[in-house]
Protein backbone atom coordinates (compact mmCIF):
# COMPACT_ATOMS: atom_id res chain seq x y z
CA UNK A 1 0.00 0.00 0.00
CA UNK A 2 1.59 3.18 -1.25
CA UNK A 3 1.96 5.98 1.08
CA UNK A 4 -1.14 7.82 -0.96
CA UNK A 5 -3.42 5.29 -0.21
CA UNK A 6 -2.33 4.89 3.52
CA UNK A 7 -2.83 8.57 4.36
CA UNK A 8 -4.16 10.79 1.22
CA UNK A 9 -6.67 8.61 -0.43
CA UNK A 10 -9.31 8.20 2.15
CA UNK A 11 -9.69 12.03 2.45
CA UNK A 12 -9.60 12.40 -0.89
CA UNK A 13 -12.18 9.74 -1.85
CA UNK A 14 -15.02 10.46 0.75
CA UNK A 15 -16.48 13.51 1.57
CA UNK A 16 -17.61 12.05 5.20
CA UNK A 17 -13.68 11.37 6.20
CA UNK A 18 -13.09 14.88 4.99
CA UNK A 19 -15.94 16.02 7.36
CA UNK A 20 -14.56 14.33 10.41
CA UNK A 21 -10.81 15.58 9.34
CA UNK A 22 -12.22 19.01 10.11
CA UNK A 23 -13.73 18.30 12.99
CA UNK A 24 -11.26 16.39 15.10
CA UNK A 25 -8.59 19.47 13.81
CA UNK A 26 -11.93 21.67 15.09
CA UNK A 27 -11.63 19.88 18.48
CA UNK A 28 -8.15 19.25 19.22
CA UNK A 29 -7.75 23.20 18.20
CA UNK A 30 -10.12 23.83 21.25
CA UNK A 31 -9.42 21.17 23.51
CA UNK A 32 -5.39 21.39 23.53
CA UNK A 33 -5.09 24.22 25.39
CA UNK A 34 -8.26 23.69 27.18
CA UNK A 35 -6.82 20.10 28.21
CA UNK A 36 -3.34 22.15 29.53
CA UNK A 37 -4.87 24.67 31.86
CA UNK A 38 -7.03 21.81 33.19
CA UNK A 39 -4.16 19.59 33.86
CA UNK A 40 -1.90 22.71 35.13
CA UNK A 41 -5.27 23.66 37.31
CA UNK A 42 -4.81 20.24 38.83
CA UNK A 43 -8.62 19.59 37.60
CA UNK A 44 -8.13 16.99 34.88
CA UNK A 45 -10.58 14.61 36.70
CA UNK A 46 -12.78 17.41 36.72
CA UNK A 47 -13.26 17.05 32.97
CA UNK A 48 -14.38 13.62 33.56
CA UNK A 49 -17.22 14.82 36.06
CA UNK A 50 -18.69 17.32 33.45
CA UNK A 51 -18.75 14.92 30.95
CA UNK A 52 -21.13 12.70 33.37
CA UNK A 53 -22.70 15.88 33.63
CA UNK A 54 -23.26 16.69 30.51
CA UNK A 55 -24.81 12.94 29.17
CA UNK A 56 -28.06 13.44 31.15
CA UNK A 57 -28.95 16.83 29.64
CA UNK A 58 -27.89 15.60 26.18
CA UNK A 59 -30.28 12.70 27.06
CA UNK A 60 -33.28 14.67 27.78
CA UNK A 61 -32.66 16.50 24.87
CA UNK A 62 -32.72 13.46 23.31
CA UNK A 63 -35.82 12.17 24.61
CA UNK A 64 -37.91 15.40 24.32
CA UNK A 65 -36.50 15.78 20.02
CA UNK A 66 -34.37 12.23 19.23
CA UNK A 67 -31.67 12.60 17.50
CA UNK A 68 -31.89 16.28 17.21
CA UNK A 69 -28.47 18.34 17.30
CA UNK A 70 -29.95 21.67 18.68
CA UNK A 71 -32.14 19.98 21.47
CA UNK A 72 -29.25 17.64 23.04
CA UNK A 73 -26.77 20.61 22.38
CA UNK A 74 -29.01 22.91 24.35
CA UNK A 75 -29.67 19.90 27.08
CA UNK A 76 -26.05 19.42 27.16
CA UNK A 77 -25.11 22.98 27.59
CA UNK A 78 -27.80 23.28 30.21
CA UNK A 79 -26.68 20.11 32.56
CA UNK A 80 -22.94 21.19 31.99
CA UNK A 81 -22.99 24.74 33.07
CA UNK A 82 -25.67 24.27 35.71
CA UNK A 83 -23.09 21.74 37.29
CA UNK A 84 -19.69 23.69 36.54
CA UNK A 85 -21.30 27.52 37.53
CA UNK A 86 -23.08 25.71 40.77
CA UNK A 87 -20.06 23.97 41.53
CA UNK A 88 -17.99 26.91 41.55
CA UNK A 89 -19.66 29.18 43.15
CA UNK A 90 -20.16 26.94 46.16
CA UNK A 91 -16.43 26.28 46.33
CA UNK A 92 -16.25 30.46 46.21
CA UNK A 93 -18.96 31.13 48.25
CA UNK A 94 -18.88 28.52 51.28
CA UNK A 95 -15.40 26.63 52.81
CA UNK A 96 -16.17 23.57 50.39
CA UNK A 97 -12.82 22.59 47.96
CA UNK A 98 -13.94 22.81 44.10
CA UNK A 99 -13.45 19.37 43.31
CA UNK A 100 -16.01 18.10 46.67
CA UNK A 101 -18.64 20.59 45.09
CA UNK A 102 -18.27 19.22 41.59
CA UNK A 103 -18.87 15.58 43.18
CA UNK A 104 -21.54 16.48 44.46
CA UNK A 105 -22.94 18.32 41.88
CA UNK A 106 -22.76 15.95 38.70
CA UNK A 107 -23.69 13.09 40.98
CA UNK A 108 -27.03 14.58 41.52
CA UNK A 109 -27.03 15.90 37.76
CA UNK A 110 -26.70 11.95 36.70
CA UNK A 111 -28.91 10.52 38.75
CA UNK A 112 -31.50 12.90 37.43
CA UNK A 113 -31.12 12.34 34.10
CA UNK A 114 -31.13 8.70 34.64
CA UNK A 115 -34.66 9.17 36.90
CA UNK A 116 -36.09 11.12 33.80
CA UNK A 117 -34.80 8.80 31.31
CA UNK A 118 -36.61 6.00 33.02
CA UNK A 119 -39.72 8.37 34.11
CA UNK A 120 -39.96 8.50 30.23
CA UNK A 121 -40.18 4.56 30.14
CA UNK A 122 -38.57 4.38 27.01
CA UNK A 123 -35.58 2.35 25.37
CA UNK A 124 -32.83 5.19 24.43
CA UNK A 125 -30.60 4.21 22.05
CA UNK A 126 -28.13 6.71 23.74
CA UNK A 127 -25.26 5.03 21.54
CA UNK A 128 -24.62 8.30 19.96
CA UNK A 129 -24.17 10.21 22.79
CA UNK A 130 -22.04 7.71 24.73
CA UNK A 131 -19.77 7.10 21.84
CA UNK A 132 -20.27 9.85 18.82
CA UNK A 133 -20.42 9.25 15.88
CA UNK A 134 -17.23 11.29 14.34
CA UNK A 135 -18.13 10.02 11.02
CA UNK A 136 -21.15 11.12 10.27
CA UNK A 137 -20.95 14.63 11.39
CA UNK A 138 -23.50 16.90 9.22
CA UNK A 139 -22.92 20.49 8.20
CA UNK A 140 -25.14 21.82 11.55
CA UNK A 141 -22.89 19.57 13.87
CA UNK A 142 -19.48 20.35 12.04
CA UNK A 143 -20.70 23.97 12.10
CA UNK A 144 -20.99 23.69 15.81
CA UNK A 145 -17.97 21.93 16.29
CA UNK A 146 -15.77 24.43 14.63
CA UNK A 147 -17.64 27.51 15.98
CA UNK A 148 -17.03 25.82 19.81
CA UNK A 149 -13.36 25.93 19.03
CA UNK A 150 -13.65 29.50 18.12
CA UNK A 151 -14.90 30.62 20.66
CA UNK A 152 -12.62 29.03 22.36
CA UNK A 153 -9.52 30.09 21.33
CA UNK A 154 -11.50 34.24 20.52
CA UNK A 155 -11.79 33.82 24.40
CA UNK A 156 -8.92 32.39 25.54
CA UNK A 157 -6.61 35.09 23.39
CA UNK A 158 -8.94 37.57 25.85
CA UNK A 159 -8.36 35.72 29.00
CA UNK A 160 -5.04 34.34 28.77
CA UNK A 161 -3.63 36.37 31.31
CA UNK A 162 -5.98 36.25 33.77
CA UNK A 163 -6.13 32.32 33.24
CA UNK A 164 -2.52 31.44 33.93
CA UNK A 165 -2.04 33.66 36.51
CA UNK A 166 -5.12 32.14 38.32
CA UNK A 167 -3.14 28.86 37.78
CA UNK A 168 0.14 29.72 38.46
CA UNK A 169 -0.74 32.22 41.72
CA UNK A 170 -4.49 32.71 42.84
CA UNK A 171 -3.48 34.92 45.93
CA UNK A 172 -1.66 37.30 43.54
CA UNK A 173 -4.79 37.71 41.12
CA UNK A 174 -6.95 37.93 44.09
CA UNK A 175 -5.00 41.04 45.16
CA UNK A 176 -4.48 43.03 41.90
CA UNK A 177 -7.81 42.21 40.04
CA UNK A 178 -11.57 40.79 40.63
CA UNK A 179 -11.14 39.48 37.46
CA UNK A 180 -10.57 35.68 39.31
CA UNK A 181 -14.18 34.35 40.03
CA UNK A 182 -15.77 35.45 36.53
CA UNK A 183 -12.37 34.40 34.73
CA UNK A 184 -12.38 31.01 36.24
CA UNK A 185 -15.97 30.53 35.46
CA UNK A 186 -15.54 31.59 31.28
CA UNK A 187 -13.04 28.44 31.92
CA UNK A 188 -15.81 26.33 33.00
CA UNK A 189 -18.11 27.45 30.44
CA UNK A 190 -15.22 27.11 27.67
CA UNK A 191 -15.02 23.67 29.49
CA UNK A 192 -18.34 22.53 28.84
CA UNK A 193 -18.49 24.31 25.48
CA UNK A 194 -15.58 22.16 24.27
CA UNK A 195 -17.21 18.84 25.68
CA UNK A 196 -20.72 19.45 23.97
CA UNK A 197 -18.65 20.16 20.69
CA UNK A 198 -16.87 16.98 21.31
CA UNK A 199 -20.05 15.00 22.57
CA UNK A 200 -21.19 14.59 18.49
CA UNK A 201 -17.64 13.53 16.93
CA UNK A 202 -16.57 11.18 20.33
CA UNK A 203 -18.91 11.01 22.88
CA UNK A 204 -19.34 12.40 26.08
CA UNK A 205 -17.33 10.51 27.83
CA UNK A 206 -14.04 10.30 25.21
CA UNK A 207 -14.78 14.02 24.86
CA UNK A 208 -12.88 14.20 27.67
CA UNK A 209 -9.60 12.19 26.22
CA UNK A 210 -8.80 14.62 23.27
CA UNK A 211 -8.81 17.27 26.44
CA UNK A 212 -6.43 15.58 28.61
CA UNK A 213 -4.63 13.18 26.97
CA UNK A 214 -2.61 15.53 24.96
CA UNK A 215 -2.73 17.64 27.97
CA UNK A 216 -0.84 15.17 29.28
CA UNK A 217 1.47 14.11 26.82
CA UNK A 218 2.99 17.62 26.09
CA UNK A 219 4.25 17.59 30.02
CA UNK A 220 6.85 15.43 29.17
CA UNK A 221 8.10 17.13 25.74
CA UNK A 222 7.50 20.76 27.22
CA UNK A 223 8.74 22.89 29.74
CA UNK A 224 6.94 26.23 28.89
CA UNK A 225 3.74 27.51 28.59
CA UNK A 226 3.51 28.05 25.14
CA UNK A 227 5.13 24.89 23.72
CA UNK A 228 2.96 22.65 26.18
CA UNK A 229 -0.07 24.35 24.28
CA UNK A 230 1.45 23.60 20.81
CA UNK A 231 2.79 20.08 21.62
CA UNK A 232 -1.03 19.70 23.23
CA UNK A 233 -2.62 20.84 19.89
CA UNK A 234 -0.41 18.63 17.43
CA UNK A 235 -0.85 15.98 19.83
CA UNK A 236 -4.56 16.28 19.41
CA UNK A 237 -4.85 16.90 16.17
CA UNK A 238 -2.68 14.42 15.30
CA UNK A 239 -4.38 11.53 17.39
CA UNK A 240 -7.54 12.92 15.49
CA UNK A 241 -6.12 12.55 12.13
CA UNK A 242 -4.34 9.17 12.62
CA UNK A 243 -6.82 7.84 15.06
CA UNK A 244 -9.44 8.48 11.97
CA UNK A 245 -6.87 6.65 9.47
CA UNK A 246 -6.43 3.45 11.77
CA UNK A 247 -10.30 3.43 11.85
CA UNK A 248 -10.48 3.45 8.31
CA UNK A 249 -8.14 1.00 7.42
CA UNK A 250 -8.97 -1.28 10.36
CA UNK A 251 -12.70 -1.09 10.58
CA UNK A 252 -12.68 0.05 14.53
CA UNK A 253 -14.97 2.54 15.96
CA UNK A 254 -13.45 5.84 15.18
CA UNK A 255 -14.32 7.95 18.53
CA UNK A 256 -12.28 4.96 20.55
CA UNK A 257 -9.45 5.18 17.79
CA UNK A 258 -8.90 8.56 18.09
CA UNK A 259 -8.87 8.25 22.12
CA UNK A 260 -6.22 4.98 21.94
CA UNK A 261 -3.94 7.15 19.28
CA UNK A 262 -4.01 9.95 21.93
CA UNK A 263 -3.47 7.08 24.72
CA UNK A 264 -0.65 5.34 22.80
CA UNK A 265 1.26 8.82 22.48
CA UNK A 266 0.55 9.63 26.18
CA UNK A 267 2.49 6.22 27.11
CA UNK A 268 5.15 6.37 24.55
CA UNK A 269 6.32 9.67 26.49
CA UNK A 270 5.90 8.67 29.93
CA UNK A 271 8.52 6.38 28.61
CA UNK A 272 10.79 7.98 26.22
CA UNK A 273 9.85 11.90 26.80
CA UNK A 274 12.84 14.19 27.38
CA UNK A 275 11.02 16.15 30.21
CA UNK A 276 10.91 13.31 33.02
CA UNK A 277 10.51 10.34 31.03
CA UNK A 278 11.08 6.82 32.57
CA UNK A 279 13.94 5.79 30.26
CA UNK A 280 15.49 9.14 30.45
CA UNK A 281 15.87 8.82 35.06
CA UNK A 282 16.55 5.09 34.28
CA UNK A 283 19.40 5.62 32.59
CA UNK A 284 22.82 6.05 34.02
CA UNK A 285 24.13 9.91 33.57
CA UNK A 286 27.01 11.32 35.24
CA UNK A 287 25.69 14.61 37.33
CA UNK A 288 26.57 18.02 36.21
CA UNK A 289 28.86 20.36 37.80
CA UNK A 290 26.62 23.06 38.25
CA UNK B 1 1.33 64.85 60.90
CA UNK B 2 1.59 62.98 57.87
CA UNK B 3 -1.76 61.99 55.87
CA UNK B 4 -3.72 58.33 57.02
CA UNK B 5 -3.50 56.12 54.70
CA UNK B 6 -5.04 53.65 56.92
CA UNK B 7 -7.57 53.66 59.52
CA UNK B 8 -8.92 50.93 61.67
CA UNK B 9 -12.10 52.02 63.56
CA UNK B 10 -12.55 49.14 66.25
CA UNK B 11 -12.64 47.21 63.50
CA UNK B 12 -12.83 42.90 64.59
CA UNK B 13 -11.99 40.71 61.41
CA UNK B 14 -12.56 36.72 62.09
CA UNK B 15 -14.01 33.38 60.49
CA UNK B 16 -17.12 32.03 60.97
CA UNK B 17 -18.25 34.77 63.49
CA UNK B 18 -15.27 33.80 65.88
CA UNK B 19 -12.67 37.16 66.06
CA UNK B 20 -9.62 36.80 64.72
CA UNK B 21 -8.25 40.48 64.95
CA UNK B 22 -10.59 41.84 67.86
CA UNK B 23 -11.51 45.67 68.59
CA UNK B 24 -8.46 47.07 66.58
CA UNK B 25 -8.12 50.66 66.47
CA UNK B 26 -5.56 53.00 65.06
CA UNK B 27 -3.99 54.92 61.91
CA UNK B 28 -1.55 54.34 59.66
CA UNK B 29 0.32 58.16 58.31
CA UNK B 30 1.87 58.05 54.94
CA UNK B 31 5.49 57.18 54.79
CA UNK B 32 5.52 54.47 58.35
CA UNK B 33 7.22 51.72 58.42
CA UNK B 34 5.16 49.18 60.76
CA UNK B 35 6.21 45.72 61.97
CA UNK B 36 2.98 43.65 63.12
CA UNK B 37 3.79 40.95 66.21
CA UNK B 38 2.33 38.57 67.58
CA UNK B 39 2.46 35.09 68.81
CA UNK B 40 1.22 32.53 65.73
CA UNK B 41 -2.76 32.87 65.80
CA UNK B 42 -2.61 36.45 66.82
CA UNK B 43 -4.44 37.83 64.10
CA UNK B 44 -1.23 38.91 61.97
CA UNK B 45 -1.96 37.60 59.03
CA UNK B 46 -5.76 38.34 58.99
CA UNK B 47 -5.33 41.84 59.73
CA UNK B 48 -3.00 42.39 56.23
CA UNK B 49 -6.20 40.38 54.55
CA UNK B 50 -8.68 42.66 55.86
CA UNK B 51 -6.22 45.60 55.06
CA UNK B 52 -6.36 44.24 51.36
CA UNK B 53 -10.23 43.43 50.87
CA UNK B 54 -9.90 40.12 50.65
CA UNK B 55 -11.86 39.76 54.55
CA UNK B 56 -14.80 41.65 54.98
CA UNK B 57 -14.75 42.98 58.70
CA UNK B 58 -17.23 41.08 61.12
CA UNK B 59 -17.49 44.82 62.60
CA UNK B 60 -15.97 48.10 62.76
CA UNK B 61 -14.21 49.18 59.52
CA UNK B 62 -11.62 49.81 57.34
CA UNK B 63 -10.48 53.04 55.51
CA UNK B 64 -8.23 52.68 52.86
CA UNK B 65 -7.12 54.21 49.60
CA UNK B 66 -10.36 53.57 47.03
CA UNK B 67 -7.44 52.72 44.21
CA UNK B 68 -6.70 49.24 45.06
CA UNK B 69 -3.92 50.09 42.69
CA UNK B 70 -1.94 52.01 45.45
CA UNK B 71 -1.96 48.54 47.60
CA UNK B 72 0.37 45.74 46.96
CA UNK B 73 0.53 42.57 49.05
CA UNK B 74 2.79 39.74 49.69
CA UNK B 75 0.97 36.75 51.22
CA UNK B 76 2.68 34.51 53.39
CA UNK B 77 4.24 31.78 51.87
CA UNK B 78 2.33 33.14 48.93
CA UNK B 79 0.51 30.64 47.06
CA UNK B 80 2.39 30.21 44.42
CA UNK B 81 2.21 26.66 42.01
CA UNK B 82 6.04 26.38 42.00
CA UNK B 83 5.35 23.26 39.35
CA UNK B 84 3.73 25.53 37.04
CA UNK B 85 5.68 25.96 33.85
CA UNK B 86 6.35 30.18 34.30
CA UNK B 87 10.00 31.39 34.42
CA UNK B 88 11.56 34.37 36.74
CA UNK B 89 11.02 37.37 33.91
CA UNK B 90 7.58 36.55 33.53
CA UNK B 91 6.48 36.28 37.38
CA UNK B 92 8.27 39.32 38.03
CA UNK B 93 6.25 41.30 35.27
CA UNK B 94 3.07 40.25 36.54
CA UNK B 95 3.86 43.15 39.04
CA UNK B 96 3.07 44.98 35.84
CA UNK B 97 -0.85 43.74 35.93
CA UNK B 98 -2.95 46.90 37.13
CA UNK B 99 -1.34 48.95 34.27
CA UNK B 100 -1.75 46.23 31.31
CA UNK B 101 -4.95 44.42 32.49
CA UNK B 102 -5.61 42.08 30.35
CA UNK B 103 -4.70 42.98 26.56
CA UNK B 104 -2.07 45.57 27.46
CA UNK B 105 1.32 45.70 26.01
CA UNK B 106 4.80 45.44 27.51
CA UNK B 107 6.89 48.73 26.31
CA UNK B 108 10.74 49.11 25.87
CA UNK B 109 10.08 51.10 29.23
CA UNK B 110 8.77 48.61 31.12
CA UNK B 111 10.89 45.91 29.62
CA UNK B 112 13.78 47.95 30.86
CA UNK B 113 12.29 48.14 34.64
CA UNK B 114 11.21 44.72 34.64
CA UNK B 115 15.15 43.64 34.34
CA UNK B 116 16.37 46.94 36.48
CA UNK B 117 13.60 45.14 38.94
CA UNK B 118 15.20 41.59 38.63
CA UNK B 119 19.21 42.91 38.91
CA UNK B 120 17.65 44.99 42.06
CA UNK B 121 16.96 41.66 43.75
CA UNK B 122 20.05 39.69 42.81
CA UNK B 123 18.80 37.54 40.11
CA UNK B 124 20.83 38.45 36.66
CA UNK B 125 21.49 35.89 34.54
CA UNK B 126 17.84 34.24 36.16
CA UNK B 127 15.09 35.37 33.93
CA UNK B 128 14.52 32.44 31.95
CA UNK B 129 15.05 29.56 34.35
CA UNK B 130 11.20 28.37 35.26
CA UNK B 131 10.23 28.78 38.94
CA UNK B 132 10.18 25.42 39.67
CA UNK B 133 14.14 25.68 39.64
CA UNK B 134 14.65 28.25 42.08
CA UNK B 135 15.60 27.90 45.78
CA UNK B 136 13.10 29.34 48.54
CA UNK B 137 15.44 32.73 48.58
CA UNK B 138 15.50 32.84 45.07
CA UNK B 139 11.86 32.47 45.00
CA UNK B 140 10.97 35.12 47.52
CA UNK B 141 13.96 37.98 45.40
CA UNK B 142 11.52 37.31 42.65
CA UNK B 143 8.74 38.21 44.27
CA UNK B 144 10.20 41.08 45.88
CA UNK B 145 10.76 42.11 42.24
CA UNK B 146 7.36 41.76 41.45
CA UNK B 147 6.62 44.18 44.39
CA UNK B 148 9.22 46.46 42.94
CA UNK B 149 7.23 46.33 39.77
CA UNK B 150 4.10 46.78 41.55
CA UNK B 151 5.08 50.67 42.71
CA UNK B 152 2.66 50.58 45.30
CA UNK B 153 1.94 53.11 47.61
CA UNK B 154 0.84 50.93 50.35
CA UNK B 155 3.36 47.49 50.58
CA UNK B 156 1.51 44.98 52.93
CA UNK B 157 4.28 41.56 53.98
CA UNK B 158 3.22 38.99 55.70
CA UNK B 159 6.20 37.09 57.18
CA UNK B 160 8.51 37.74 54.22
CA UNK B 161 11.68 36.84 55.61
CA UNK B 162 10.63 33.41 56.89
CA UNK B 163 13.12 30.53 55.92
CA UNK B 164 15.83 32.78 54.50
CA UNK B 165 19.44 32.92 55.28
CA UNK B 166 21.02 35.70 55.98
CA UNK B 167 22.48 37.19 53.22
CA UNK B 168 18.54 37.07 51.32
CA UNK B 169 17.14 38.94 54.84
CA UNK B 170 19.91 41.26 54.52
CA UNK B 171 19.37 42.05 50.78
CA UNK B 172 15.74 41.99 50.96
CA UNK B 173 15.06 44.28 54.33
CA UNK B 174 17.34 47.15 52.13
CA UNK B 175 14.44 46.96 49.48
CA UNK B 176 11.79 47.15 52.22
CA UNK B 177 14.52 50.53 53.67
CA UNK B 178 14.20 51.57 50.40
CA UNK B 179 11.09 51.61 50.07
CA UNK B 180 10.41 53.06 53.15
CA UNK B 181 12.89 55.52 51.73
CA UNK B 182 10.73 56.68 48.82
CA UNK B 183 8.10 57.51 51.46
CA UNK B 184 5.51 54.27 50.81
CA UNK B 185 4.07 52.64 53.69
CA UNK B 186 4.83 49.20 54.69
CA UNK B 187 3.55 46.94 57.18
CA UNK B 188 5.67 43.92 57.31
CA UNK B 189 4.23 40.82 59.98
CA UNK B 190 7.07 39.10 61.66
CA UNK B 191 8.60 37.37 64.15
CA UNK B 192 12.42 37.70 64.42
CA UNK B 193 12.38 40.69 67.26
CA UNK B 194 15.95 41.35 66.49
CA UNK B 195 15.09 42.37 63.35
CA UNK B 196 12.00 44.49 63.75
CA UNK B 197 14.06 46.37 66.55
CA UNK B 198 17.01 46.93 63.98
CA UNK B 199 15.32 48.09 61.25
CA UNK B 200 11.36 48.89 62.05
CA UNK B 201 10.65 52.06 64.26
CA UNK B 202 7.26 51.68 64.74
CA UNK B 203 5.29 48.07 66.22
CA UNK B 204 1.93 46.69 66.40
CA UNK B 205 1.59 43.60 68.80
CA UNK B 206 -1.55 42.17 68.17
CA UNK B 207 -2.40 38.89 70.24
CA UNK B 208 -6.08 39.08 68.58
CA UNK B 209 -7.01 42.44 71.00
CA UNK B 210 -4.04 44.91 69.89
CA UNK B 211 -1.59 44.41 72.96
CA UNK B 212 0.73 47.96 71.95
CA UNK B 213 0.89 50.15 68.97
CA UNK B 214 3.56 52.69 68.77
CA UNK B 215 7.02 53.42 68.85
CA UNK B 216 9.02 49.72 68.53
CA UNK B 217 11.31 50.18 71.75
CA UNK B 218 8.22 50.96 73.99
CA UNK B 219 5.91 48.10 72.45
CA UNK B 220 8.53 45.30 72.70
CA UNK B 221 9.23 45.34 76.03
CA UNK B 222 8.82 41.77 78.42
CA UNK B 223 5.88 42.35 79.56
CA UNK B 224 4.11 43.38 76.95
CA UNK B 225 5.43 40.40 75.12
CA UNK B 226 4.29 37.77 78.32
CA UNK B 227 0.93 39.39 78.13
CA UNK B 228 0.61 38.85 73.77
CA UNK B 229 1.35 35.65 74.69
CA UNK B 230 -1.04 34.64 76.98
CA UNK B 231 -3.66 36.54 75.26
CA UNK B 232 -3.45 34.78 72.36
CA UNK B 233 -4.87 31.14 73.77
CA UNK B 234 -9.14 32.35 73.71
CA UNK B 235 -10.84 30.27 71.09
CA UNK B 236 -13.65 29.12 72.37
CA UNK B 237 -16.33 27.02 70.53
CA UNK B 238 -19.05 27.93 72.42
CA UNK B 239 -17.93 31.66 73.21
CA UNK B 240 -20.80 34.01 73.56
CA UNK B 241 -21.77 37.08 71.61
CA UNK B 242 -19.10 39.63 71.84
CA UNK B 243 -20.72 42.23 74.78
CA UNK B 244 -18.25 45.23 73.55
CA UNK B 245 -20.41 44.71 70.00
CA UNK B 246 -23.30 45.18 71.57
CA UNK B 247 -22.33 48.02 74.08
CA UNK B 248 -21.16 49.95 70.33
Amino acid sequence: MSPYDLFIAPFAEFDFMRRALVGVIALGLGAGPIGVLMMLRRMSLAGDAMAHAILPGAAVGFLAAGLNLFAMTIGGLVAGFAVAIGAGAVARATQMKEDAALAAFYLVSLALGVMLVSLRGSNVDLLHVLFGTVLALDDPTLLLIVGVSTVSMLTLAVLWRPMVVECVDPGFLRSVSRAGTPTHLVFLALVVLNLVGGFHALGTLLAVGLMMLPAATARFWASDLTALVLTAVLVACGSGVIGLLVSYHLGVPSGPAIILVAGGAYVLSVLVGPIGGILLRLMPRRHLEA
Amino acid sequence: MAEEVLAFRNVTLGYDRHPAVHHLSGVVARGELIAVCGPNGAGKSTLLKGVMGLLSPLSGSIARPDDGRRIAYLPQAAEVDRSFPINVYDIVALGLWRRTGLLGGVSRADRERIAAAISAVGLDGFERRTIGTLSGGQMQRALFARLLMQDAEIILLDEPFTALDAATVRDLIALVERWHGEGRTVLAVLHDLELVRAHFPRTLLLARSPVEWGETRAVLTPSNLIKARHMCEAWDESAHACEAERAA
